[in-house]
């Protein structure tokens, strides 16, 4: 009978939560990357706020791109990388920031926000999320037994063939995602990493072509798992990404990040409204949370990339404020650069099928 | 009653052809029209879009073939059409061949346990298709349990480079489309009447010649349905190839990915659509038409 009753009691309490939902109409839907946040920010968030958080995840900004230009998203808040950016605030998808909203705004890195207005002209678009590099993700013990004199801190490490020829029998992932990865290449054969640069590109595209036998597979979340399990030894990938896939790997296998001496790239993510956003207000206020330094400082933290809030810096774990792979020393900043967006719809298309010659051979 | 009966059996002819026409043929011709258009860097992403239906008269000059001539251009097409093409065929191969045996021991078991067998096949399907797809990763890969079993048996003594080739590729299909080739291939082969084969023994013919000759002939209707169903989808496939095949394997889901994700050439995506489209609706009109000449010459 108690049994009964309780049963009783729980149905009873499904139907008035499931009856009380409509009256929590605010809500807030976030598209981000995939792992890149901790999920106990969202729920501070609903607490505090008593703003309903719906959380959907991606990992390539072309997927983020053609749901944006399709319009009707339904998201309030997407986080797309800023050279991908830069085109949909012309595309027309994205609305102003109302920064009367964003109080927390006095909190960010100076530094950082004129970095990524050269993709968002003043910063009316958009608020930096996370900021990272595009380097090497590695297994120091595997690369050691197949190549005991590899050069560990430059790009030969993954492009010149007879070091890469090395480690075809442990496994090669490089990032499917040419807007990342071809910059790498120009700067490994000496070029300008210019994406507007049809040759460059072409030259690019041919250097990979060569590799095509070394390399497993081009994946740009596969590498993360493949690392942590030690089924690859090297890869091309996210700062952030990889030094997850070191700490998952902890106990089993080592996994160490790199930034070439050569340079990488720098890139931001930022936060924007989509134009048709339905719940503006709420985006602001979930946008304005995130820009509290505790906040951002937590969700940093916990995925290792860097953040774009000055006053974070206080509230980060010393594991990752003094970790160079996560925030670069001055001197490896310096050799940090950033890659223009591509408009041109025929230099897009340039870049694409080289891309897919490199990877195919047709 | 009688004056009725018409009405309900126009309402029965006209569903299907509702059906077609507003799950089939709308969403074609709206890609057909995407196909016509000019990229743009907008929302939506490409030029003539219309607001209203009057708009399509005054925007209709600024549709163009151009894309299609491009797709002729660029050897990149012909060839993700080839390789899809031959992936799919030899898959179909496999597939029959591997299903024919599977859906002629269902046919012949006693009828008792047949229901049980039915739903054996069918049950892996109750799983989402992407974790099995992924399950088939954890097998495949070069530290999964394939290699493990294989060098613990002492058969090879490195691991096997199945994972992210075509080889596994072909693995995934199989895998995943074989109930879709034995539930055709056992509804033909179940209405088979066993006194046939029972005479042709009394004949003298011998086991195989009798397969050959009446077997194989009439479950040809459950062969043609079952390749069907399985060679269309998988000259599409885009999930497969992407989590176990290699870079390298070249197909036209991939192709079309790119078109519209990386180039963000809606057009140029619709047209490579459009003629996949045209590739597989061809023959097998030209079949149902052949089929329809078998059947009025059978009168």
């Amino acid at each position: 009978m108690a049994f009964a009753a309780s049963l009783r009691h729980l149905l009873l309490a499904a139907v008035a939560s499931s009856c009380a939902a409509p009256a929590l109409a605010k809500e807030v839907r976030v598209y981000n990357w995939s792992d890149y946040i901790d999920e106990a920010i969202l729920k501070d968030f609903e607490k505090e706020t008593g703003i309903k958080v719906i959380y959907d995840v991606f990992d390539s900004n072309e997927i983020l791109e053609a749901k944006l230009v399709t319009g009707g998203t339904g998201y309030d808040v997407v986080v797309p990388t800023a050279t991908f950016l830069s085109r949909q605030i012309k595309a027309g998808v994205f609305q102003k920031l109302d920064k009367s909203k964003l109080p927390n705004l006095k909190n960010m890195w100076s530094d950082i926000a004129e970095r990524a207005a050269k993709y968002d002209p003043g910063n009316e678009y958009s608020v930096n999320y996370m900021w990272g590099t595009t380097g090497i993700g590695y297994n120091p013990e595997k690369i050691n037994e197949a190549m005991p004199d590899a050069p560990v801190d430059s790009w030969k490490l993954v492009y010149d063939p007879e070091v890469l020829k090395n480690f075809q029998k442990c496994g090669v992932m490089l990032l499917d995602s040419p807007e990342d990865l071809l910059p790498s290449v120009m700067t490994y054969l000496g070029l300008e990493p210019d994406m507007n640069n049809t040759e460059s590109v072409e030259k690019a595209g041919e250097h990979l072509a060569k590799l095509k036998p070394y390399i497993l597979k081009y994946h740009s979340s596969e590498y993360i798992n493949a690392l942590a399990n030690g089924d690859i030894c090297l890869a091309v990938g996210y700062s952030g990404d990889i030094l997850q896939a070191a700490s998952e790997a902890a106990e089993k296998v080592e996994v160490d990040y790199v930034i070439p001496q050569e340079g990488a790239q720098l890139w931001f993510d930022q936060m924007a409204i989509p134009a048709d956003a339905p719940h503006p207000d709420e985006a602001h206020a979930f946008i304005n949370y995130m820009t509290r330094p505790e906040v951002i400082a937590k969700a940093s933290n916990f995925v290792s990339y860097a953040n774009g809030n000055l006053a974070a810096k206080e509230y980060l774990d010393e594991a990752v404020a003094q970790d160079p792979r996560v925030y670069p020393t001055e001197d490896v900043v310096k050799r940090l650069y950033t890659v223009s967006t591509v408009e041109d719809p025929r230099v897009q298309r340039i870049i694409t099928r080289a891309w897919t010659r490199a990877q195919s051979g047709s | 009653m009688a004056e009725k009966r018409p009405n309900a059996r126009w309402f029965v002819i006209a569903l299907p052809y509702l059906w077609l026409a507003v799950f089939f043929l709308l969403p074609f011709l709206i890609v057909f029209k995407i196909s016509l258009s000019t990229p743009t860097l907008a929302q939506p992403p490409y030029v003539p879009s219309f607001n209203s239906l009057a708009e399509i008269w005054e925007k209709a000059r600024q549709f163009t073939i151009d894309n299609y001539a491009f797709l002729a251009s660029d050897s990149l097409y012909y060839s993700s059409y080839f390789s899809s093409l031959r992936i799919a065929a030899i898959s179909t191969l496999l597939l029959l061949l591997i299903g024919y045996p599977f859906a002629y021991a269902m046919a012949r078991a006693p009828r008792a346990i047949q229901p049980m067998l039915l739903m054996l096949v069918i049950l892996p399907s109750w799983t989402s298709f992407l974790i099995r797809v992924y399950a088939w990763i954890g097998i495949l890969k070069p530290e999964g349990l394939l290699s493990a079993f294989l060098i613990w048996l002492g058969v090879i003594d490195q691991p096997l480079r199945i994972m992210n080739t075509e080889t596994a590729v072909f693995i995934g299909i199989v895998y995943a489309y074989l109930p879709f080739m034995v539930l055709p291939l056992y509804a033909s082969l179940e209405k088979l009447d066993p006194t046939l084969l029972e005479a042709a023994a009394d004949l003298g013919c011998p086991p195989w010649k009798a397969f050959w000759l009446i077997t194989v002939p009439l479950s040809l209707p459950g062969i043609i349905a079952g390749s069907f169903l399985v060679f269309i989808p998988a000259v599409g496939e885009f999930v497969i190839p992407d989590l176990l095949g290699g870079s390298d394997t070249l197909m036209i889901g991939k192709t079309l990915w790119r078109e519209f994700f990386g180039n963000r050439d809606w057009p140029v995506a619709s047209a490579v659509a459009v003629v996949l489209l045209l590739l597989l609706v061809l023959p097998i009109v030209v079949y149902q038409h052949m089929q329809a000449r078998q059947v009025e010459a059978a009168r």
